[in-house]
């Protein structure tokens, strides 16, 4: 027992200096949404300036804001969703960007130039962007599918086989912009449409899971809210499978890369941030993603199966309807979860 | 060193006696294990007992305004449209459901961890750690991944259903995935080994005489088991439900995967709290509720099974 | 006399119940080790042979990382965890009074089993993100500290079950030979501990391995371990690289076995 202790203690050492070696003066530390960061992208990046990078992974935007506001964390990059990026920014936790020494955000696509959520682009660039919207098995249900009614009304052919993704605040919204209101709602009247649609849709759900693009092709649920370039996976493995924008209203986000205030590397990070707004690299992120990065030129760096993709090319017809979602304030978002508990009490 | 120091005494012991120095070592002996749970356990839960008395921050965290709002709502819901006041049910609900399903995985994780473990007690000795670390080799795998591969063993066009319907048993898959069933056999499949391996413990220096003793004079395996065997794998028996138990109430990966996620547990009740819902004072509140019950439920157990303890070395 | 050699091992079913158990726990098992064989980038349909990914799991400098830094705190934790545990276990047991205060120092023990993960962490990041900033030591050593904490119930209760059943006879017949503590405790208590500590080292380390609301919410710059890295693709993708990487793991255990029993061997 003592020998295979010593061993172990021995192994464990001799490991751990291995994981702080190999370092050479340049260091960047990423702090970004799992299986987000193209490694080829990284390695490049190595490659070219000689920073070592790390990428460390967060599993949602609340894990991500409490882990930084906290301190004491050691990053420089951070990739926060559009909605949330205000209050990082209002919270001082992100550094101001000069396009002087970021170049490169010239190459910004003009819809993503001056956006609501960081008018004049001054704290962050675009890192990936995509819809939620809903995808459905063609070959279960052939009507509309452009409509939040796939999950909210559902056809009878739908029924039981539906997955919702469990994320409360998009989910809701659907909800709401689905009886006539607007995101974040505090009219009592809309509310109570959109918890009373919810509580008889429930009963049709089979699930509130985050669904696997495995569950969809092979048939083992039939529809779901789902986000735009999961779907597309999907699709690719079984051709069934189509994507809707729902007429009613979905939400439009986009994951946006900033520098921390308290960055250590505050120069390598400025370097990568213009280094992931080449086109070419900004591609390299698409093929791994599967998500659209909203950088100029970037398109004729990418796999043809993207670039004509229905799911990341939003079709004019659709693009209407998407809205860009918001935080909501503490009051909305307390009722929210309110009633969020009461559907799945 | 002071433990080495004072390990020595700890043998002495084996003449029970409860004098001034003998408390005094023992203390020594806990003392570093004590100094590590403070530091890096219970001492920082002192921050979520005062944070369950304070105001939500806006978007997250927490306001250094005293309420206790936060408190109330665990057991009390304004109604959102009318104002109203009502217990608050759906907390009531959750709770419930959580403490059936932990208690449900308790028991067929004993039904099926006692009698493994009795077979590996039975083994010849030098091959007991084998068997022992058969039953922890799946626990090397990711806990997400072994999760995903349950799904995938029991989902409708999985392999139970696919072997079942190509032997003729079924014509229709039953469906197994997104039920409380598949929540139960997950976390029975998760939590085996801490019924297992402390039930083995105890077993492996089972007095066999003692048994075959028992055996002539009741001559029913059945009574041997019941009168004999139970009570000397008690402790094993303990520390396996406590361990299999408690992480079950508050279990939030394989609920939401296995379960299908349209029912909310306390785990996931509580993280919705500290996540999108940004209230983390009802998150604390509700989070020391729990520990509040679960060290009275804790209590309760020990004293009531620990009586006979002390004659059994005799 | 063979009669009654049956009564201890053949409790009727008792074999075949833990036959059905080894079932259970295998068939997902050997499911994900099949798939991880799989040409597709699928669980779900079979498309041919191919080591695919395993080739991308070997190159994939960050799945390597995580594996390793997910061994390593497992070790120390493990280790530091189960050495606590049987000091704890030692002074909680076997008096035949309580001592003032046993009770409290029961419940603080399995303290760390009572909370949902995620209180645990908040509660540790807040702390630790203080002594982070004022002490500029950002290392795995916060990991390590947590994890060992979250482990020690589950290397403490195996052992204390396994000193409750212990027979105190060969302890009091080495004190009666003039043994002095130390010798009896080294050479009767601590080898009839054994099964006990083992028992508890494991439960300890693959505790250890699945702790993962905690590790996420403590964790610095390039501290993932293996457990947060797949937490954080649950939204994305999970391709059989994980399943790869898993078997990679079963792999390592299996190793682990066999130098294991190797060494009890040479010993015996």
């Amino acid at each position: 027992m003592r020998t295979t202790g010593l061993i172990l203690a021995a192994g464990a050492l001799a490991a751990s200096t291995a994981l702080s070696a190999a370092q050479d003066g340049g260091q960047l530390n990423i702090y970004n949404w799992g299986n987000y960061t193209s490694p080829e992208m990284i390695e490049k990046f190595e490659a070219e300036t000689g920073i070592n990078v790390t990428v460390t992974d967060f599993d949602s935007n609340d894990t991500a804001l409490t882990r930084i506001r906290a301190g004491g964390h050691g990053f420089d990059i951070v990739v926060p969703s559009n909605n949330y990026v205000p209050i990082w920014v209002e919270a001082g936790l992100l550094m101001e960007l000069d396009p002087e020494e970021i170049p490169n955000m010239a190459n910004i696509a003009e819809r993503w130039r001056d956006v609501e959520w960081d008018p004049n682009r001054t704290h962050t660039i675009p890192w990936q962007w995509g819809t939620t919207g809903v995808i459905v098995n063609t070959s279960v249900y052939d009507g509309d599918i452009n409509t939040s009614a796939i999950f909210l009304d559902p056809p009878d052919e739908l029924k039981g086989k539906i997955n919702v993704i469990p994320e409360m605040t998009d989910v809701m919204n659907l909800a709401v912009r689905y009886v006539g209101g607007e995101q974040c709602s505090t009219d009592r009247d809309v509310l109570r449409q959109a918890r009373d649609k919810l509580m008889e849709a429930k009963q049709h759900w089979i699930a509130l899971d985050y669904g696997t693009v495995d569950a969809y092709a092979a048939g083992d649920i039939a529809a779901g809210v789902y986000w735009n370039g999961a779907s597309m996976r999907a699709r690719l493995q079984n051709d069934d499978l189509a994507y809707g924008y729902p007429k009613e209203g979905y939400p439009v986000w986009m994951d946006s890369a900033a520098i921390l205030a308290d960055a250590q590397n505050p120069e390598n990070a400025k370097t990568f941030l213009n280094f992931v707004l080449e086109p070419e690299n900004a591609a390299m992120i698409s093929e791994f993603a599967r998500y659209a990065n909203g950088v100029e030129g970037s398109e004729e760096f990418m796999p043809e199966d993207m670039t004509t993709a229905p799911e990341i090319v939003v079709p004019a017809e659709h693009e209407p309807a998407g809205y860009f979602s918001v935080t909501c304030p503490a009051e909305t978002q307390q009722i929210y979860t309110q009633i969020w508990t009461e559907l799945l009490r | 060193m002071s433990a080495v120091e004072l390990a020595p005494h700890g043998a002495d012991t084996a003449k029970p006696k409860a004098g001034r120095g003998d408390i005094a070592w023992r203390w020594w002996l806990v003392a570093p294990a004590l100094v590590v749970l403070l530091l890096a356990a219970s001492g920082p839960l002192l921050i979520v007992l005062v944070y369950s008395f304070l105001e939500p921050g806006n978007f997250g965290g927490v306001i250094w305004n005293f309420s206790t709002e936060g408190w109330f709502q665990v057991f009390f819901t304004r109604d959102i449209f009318d104002e109203t006041v009502a217990p608050a049910t759906a907390h009531l609900d959750i709770f419930w459901r959580s403490i059936k399903l932990a208690l449900y995985t308790t028991f067929f994780a004993a039904i099926l961890g006692f009698p493994t473990a009795w077979f590996i007690a039975t083994r010849a000795p030098d091959v007991r750690p084998i068997w022992l670390f058969l039953v922890t080799i799946p626990f090397w795998t990711n806990l997400v991944i072994r999760t995903f591969a349950i799904q995938e063993v029991i989902r409708n066009e999985g392999l139970v259903n696919n072997v079942l319907r190509g032997l003729g048993i079924i014509s229709a898959p039953i469906q197994m995935l997104y039920t409380d069933f598949a929540i139960m056999l997950g976390m029975a499949y998760v939590f085996l080994p801490l019924m297992v391996l402390p039930l083995y413990a105890s077993m492996e220096k089972l007095d066999f005489k003692l048994l075959e003793a028992g055996y002539d004079l009741y001559a029913s395996r059945l009574r041997v088991l019941w009168h004999i065997v139970l009570p000397l794998v008690k402790p094993g028996f303990i520390a396996g439900s406590i361990l299999v138990f408690i992480p079950a109430i508050g279990a939030y990966v394989t609920p939401r995967i296995l379960g299908g996620g349209r029912n909310l547990m306390l785990g996931n009740l509580i993280e919705l709290q500290f996540g999108q819902g940004r209230n983390w004072p009802l998150g604390s509140a509700l989070a020391l509720t729990l520990l509040v019950i679960v060290v009275f439920a804790l209590l309760f157990y020990i004293r009531s099974t620990s009586q006979p303890e002390g004659q059994r070395h005799g | 006399m063979g009669k009654r050699n049956f009564s201890i091992a053949s409790l009727p079913g008792f074999a075949t119940v833990a036959m059905i158990t080894f079932v259970f726990l295998y068939l997902p098992i050997v499911t994900l080790v099949v798939y991880s064989f799989n040409e597709a980038a699928s669980m779900a349909r079979w498309e041919g042979f191919s080591l695919r990914w395993y080739e991308a799991a070997l190159n994939n400098r960050q799945v390597q990382d995580v594996s390793i830094r997910s061994l390593v705190i497992a070790a120390w934790a493990a280790t530091l965890a189960t050495i606590l545990a049987t000091m704890a276990a030692l002074a909680t047991t076997r008096n035949e009074r309580r001592f003032p205060g046993q009770t409290m120092v029961y419940a603080l023990i399995n303290q760390p089993l009572m909370v949902p993960e995620i209180v645990t962490g908040v509660a540790l990041l807040i702390f630790f993100a203080m002594i982070k900033v004022s002490t500029g030591y950002q290392g795995l050593g916060y990991l390590v500290a947590a994890h060992t904490a979250f482990c020690i119930p589950f290397a403490y209760l195996p052992i204390r079950a396994r000193l409750e059943t212990m027979d105190l006879t060969l302890e009091r017949a080495a004190a009666d030979l003039y043994a002095t503590p130390f010798q009896s405790f080294r050479h009767v208590t601590l080898p009839l501990l054994v099964p006990g500590i083992i028992a508890g080292f494991m439960l300890a380390f693959v505790t250890s391995l699945d702790t993962v609301v905690i590790t996420e919410f403590i964790k610095s710059a390039g501290q993932d371990t293996l457990p947060t890295y797949m937490l954080g693709q649950m939204r994305r993708v999970i391709t059989p690289e994980m399943n790869a990487i898993s078997t990679l793991f079963l792999l390592l255990s299996l190793i682990a076995v066999t130098v294991f029993f190797l060494l009890s061997r040479k010993k015996a």
